[in-house]
């Protein structure tokens, strides 16, 4: 167990490096970090002043590890445009982001795997065709039209939800939370809903044919024979065997949630990191660009690295293979 | 009195096109205390009556007519209750233990559910009962294992736990669905001593699914024989296997292989549309034949391997020796056999014969060179064209978008590019006719073709090159008994007029008896003992060999 758990940490730090270097790169290497930061009439000896108190002049791989040990405390320099250092403004956004990604998550992951065991069981019935055409919809319509479309519906001609924004937010001091008053949770519905269809619609298709293929299975065919319920044989037998691959798949998902919350996060002008980054992209706002990047990059490393470790618990067979390989 | 009475069923599958009839107007009675053997090859039908006794046949299949009563209740009168009997009243084992079992829960969980389902006990009494079975079905330890996953047991203890499910709940009637296909002798005979021990302890009504009259013969009291879905011939084992009455029966025990003698041929009854004469073969003109010298064409010296998969994780004190210094020599024109049980290594020395995996260390010289030395690929190149494969299973060893016809003609190009299109279209014309196939196959593709026939392809393919050695791994495991007869005529008339030289690997004792004239027999690796085959029949040397050879089920057991 333990030398499972090493060496998947190893590969996540190894992974972490290469993305660290690409970061870097762009930090250093799109454009001079200096003419971005200061102005048309800056003299050349302040200039080259500037450049010597950055280190900019010192070999790269000294500025590589000082972006290194920067990095791993959370410092990613200032703000070109907004002038504050980097991490003060990530740590302003990513409540927004990590609650809306956790609700659009949740609504995936449950919604999806109810309708994907429905749909699995009940293959020719008239509901399947129908959750199955809409789910259709889902994928093939892009997200901002969608969102659009729920604004347009539910904010516009019901007036019943906010068209934008988060709501009001409870300052908890190192957390605001919209999950606390009713226009915070008003104005989560539709920006989640948004996000997560095309999860949903994924995670639909992915355990209606794990559900298809399992209940083919010779243990399926075998736990009939003995005459146990369908209930258990559905939702014991055959979907505890089918989550397996939807926890990886659901991993990498959360993952690609908040690296597409930009598209959501500026649909409903929602305050995260996705919006942030849109924002630093059309200002060519280099170090909240490659934080940004650095940062997705983490989550979705952390993210493999959990379903792995999951894995580990879930599937007794992964567990005999660790265990062996580790002699 | 008869307990279970199969009376005029038939099981139908409605296609678009047709209604296949799986099953047509069966009459079956088992009684209690009686092991039923069901027989017949492969789209017989046997299973789909099983199948139907607990109405488990699958879409579009129904039962379309007929009757079973299970001692006075006719159980399809309501097919929506037919849940009750499945696991209460009737006890179903399928044939590979390794699917049988959910991998994901213990088999304490599995065996407590299934308890529960039927049974009105609590946890404990469930726990006890359960380990009471696995206890009585003879695995040791049973309060430890009781926690153990699916994985975690052999395949014949996998079985065992699989029986004790069945089991669980009392069944009066077990229908088990070639419980020991996929199982080694020695864990077969265990386990079919198992099932006739609780046979007769539990007074269980007993049908035996099977292909393999070998076994029939040992186990079963009565037989009942099928041919596409019809019932051939229904009476005492003894009386059938001795004296069948109908032709099919006749000329399915005929294809079974003797394990008291060697015969010359296998006296073939009915065949596959085919023309039957092999009495000239046009490749021979072909054949650039040496004279063959009563010369050691292949000699394996001190061979070893092991699999070591993982790169990063460091060799671990338990490296599993696949291959462990084996040597042994094949004259020029003779067959040698290699028998052993599954993970033996047999299949390993053949991979490393034909150069498909390198050896961890050891020589394999051919004719005199050292092939496991050879570096350069066109070095090699001479060798492969002299070595064939013939691969187990006819399904996946054959490129399923190729016609016949490229399928043969690739190994011929590879080694002779330079051959004219003329000849290349006779040569595989040759090449089919000495495999017994119409010249049309050629333009036909492998999915057309019965397992059988793609056999006969595959061999056609591996004579393309003109081999010295042809090595059969498990040639006709996948096969039917009367069309494993035909392929293993075909490979003693060619080897005869071919001079081949034939290493021949199976697990199965008494056709490796007919086809061989040297066995080596392995198990674990090693090598126990090597000698002419029918001294290794009649006078085996080593322990193991005994042992195999007296759990072999025997069919001629029915004349004693």
């Amino acid at each position: 167990m333990i030398k499972y758990f090493f060496k998947r940490l190893f590969q996540s730090a190894v992974v972490m490096l290469i993305v660290a270097f690409v970061s870097f790169s762009l930090f250093n290497f799109v454009g001079d970090p200096i003419n971005n930061m200061v102005g048309e009439e800056t003299s050349d000896e302040e200039r080259s002043q500037l450049r010597e108190s950055l280190g900019l002049n010192d070999p790269v791989h000294i500025q590589f590890s000082r972006f290194i040990v920067n990095a791993s405390k959370g410092e990613f320099g200032i703000s070109y445009q907004l002038r504050r250092p980097v991490s003060e403004l990530i740590t302003e956004r990513l409540p927004a982001t990590i609650e809306l990604v956790f609700i659009s998550a949740l609504i995936a992951l449950v919604s999806g795997t109810l309708l994907g065991v429905y749909t699995g069981i009940n293959r020719k019935g008239f509901f399947s065709d129908i959750i199955l055409a809409i789910s259709l919809l889902g994928v093939s319509l892009p997200t901002f039209v969608i969102g659009i479309l729920f604004i347009y519906l539910f904010a516009v001609i019901l007036g019943i939800l906010p068209s934008f924004g988060r709501g009001e937010v409870v300052d908890l001091g190192f957390w605001s939370t919209g999950f606390l008053t009713t226009t915070g949770l008003k104005a989560i519905i539709l920006p989640s809903v948004t996000l997560s269809l095309f999860q949903m619609t994924y995670i639909i298709r992915l355990v209606r044919a794990e559900m298809m293929e399992i209940l083919q299975t010779d243990y399926i065919k075998f736990a009939k024979a003995r005459g146990l319920s369908e209930k258990s044989i559905y939702y014991k037998h055959a979907l505890k065997n089918g989550l397996i691959p939807v926890i990886t798949i659901a991993g990498i998902n959360i993952g690609t949630l908040i690296a597409f919350s930009i598209i959501t996060e500026t649909v409903f002008q929602w305050p995260g990191m996705g919006f942030l980054f849109i924002q630093a992209v059309q200002f060519v706002d280099i170090p909240i660009m490659s934080a940004y990047l650095f940062f997705i990059a983490f989550v979705f490393v952390m993210i493999n690295f959990i379903v792995d470790i999951l894995y580990y618990f879930i599937d007794p067979r992964i567990r005999v293979k660790a265990e062996a390989a580790s002699g | 009195m008869s307990f279970l009475k199969i009376n005029n069923l038939s099981v139908e599958y409605k296609m678009r096109r047709e209604t296949v009839h799986a099953a047509k107007n069966i009459n079956i009675e088992v009684s209690k205390g009686e092991i039923l053997g069901l027989v017949g090859e492969s789209g017989s039908g046997k299973s789909t009556v099983g199948n139907a006794i607990i109405n488990l046949i699958d879409e579009p299949g129904k039962v379309s007519n007929g009757t079973i009563h299970l001692g006075e209740i006719n159980i399809h009168d309501d097919l929506e209750n037919i849940i009750k009997y499945r696991g209460k009243k009737i006890g179903l084992i399928f044939q590979d233990p390794q699917t049988s079992l959910n991998p994901i829960f213990t088999i304490g969980e599995q065996l407590i559910e299934t308890i529960q389902t039927h049974l009105k006990l609590d946890i404990k009494q469930a726990k006890d009962k359960a380990i009471n079975l696995l206890k009585e079905v003879g695995i040791k330890d049973a309060e430890q294992r009781f926690n153990n996953y699916p994985h975690q047991f052999s395949g014949g203890m996998r079985q065992r736990v699989v029986i004790s499910l069945a089991l669980c709940c009392e069944p009066e009637l077990l229908i088990a669905d070639e419980p020991t296909t996929a199982l080694d002798v020695s864990i077969q005979s265990q386990i079919l001593d198992l099932i006739k021990k609780l046979t007769k302890e539990r007074n269980l009504a007993v049908i035996l699914i099977t292909h393999d009259m070998g076994v029939i013969a040992e186990t079963t009291n009565r037989v009942a024989v099928m041919k596409n879905g019809n019932l051939v011939e229904i009476g005492q084992t003894k009386e059938i296997l001795t004296k069948p009455k109908q032709t099919y029966t006749k000329s399915l025990v005929s294809s079974v292989p003797p394990t008291n003698k060697k015969i010359s041929r296998f006296i073939i009854v009915e065949k596959e549309n085919q023309p039957t004469n092999n009495t000239n073969i046009k490749i021979l003109n072909r054949w650039t034949k040496k004279e063959i010298i009563k010369q050691d064409l292949v000699e394996v010296k001190n061979l070893y391997k092991s699999f070591d998969d993982s790169f990063f994780t460091e060799s671990s004190k338990n490296i599993v020796m696949a291959v462990d210094d084996v040597s042994f020599k094949i004259t020029e024109g003779e067959s040698f056999g290699l028998v052993g049980e599954s993970g033996s290594g047999k299949s390993t020395i053949a991979k490393m014969i034909v150069n498909l995996f390198k050896p961890s260390s050891g020589d394999i010289y051919f004719d005199k060179t050292c092939i496991t030395k050879i570096k350069s690929n066109k070095e090699m190149m001479k060798f492969r064209k002299q070595i064939q494969m013939i691969f187990q299973d006819p399904y996946s060893s054959l490129n399923g978008r190729l016609k016949v016809e490229d399928i043969i003609a690739e190994p011929i190009k590879l080694h002779n590019p330079s051959i004219k299109n003329e000849d290349l279209k006779n040569y595989i014309f040759d090449l089919l006719e000495s495999v017994e196939l119409a010249p049309n196959s050629s333009t036909r593709y492998p999915h057309e073709f019965s397992g059988g026939q793609r056999q006969r392809i595959s061999i056609a393919r591996a004579l393309a090159t003109q081999p010295r050695l042809l090595v059969c791994d498990e040639p006709t495991s996948a096969l039917d008994v009367s069309i494993q007869a035909q392929i293993l005529n075909l490979l003693k008339d060619l080897q005869e007029q071919l001079n081949l030289t034939i290493l021949f690997i199976s697990h199965d004792l008494p056709v490796v008896r007919q086809m061989c004239d040297r066995i080596g027999v392995l198990r674990n690796g090693k090598l126990c003992e090597i000698s002419n085959s029918e001294d290794l029949f009649e006078n085996p040397k080593h322990e193991y060999t005994k042992e195999l050879l007296r759990l072999m089920p025997k069919i001629e057991t029915i004349y004693n």
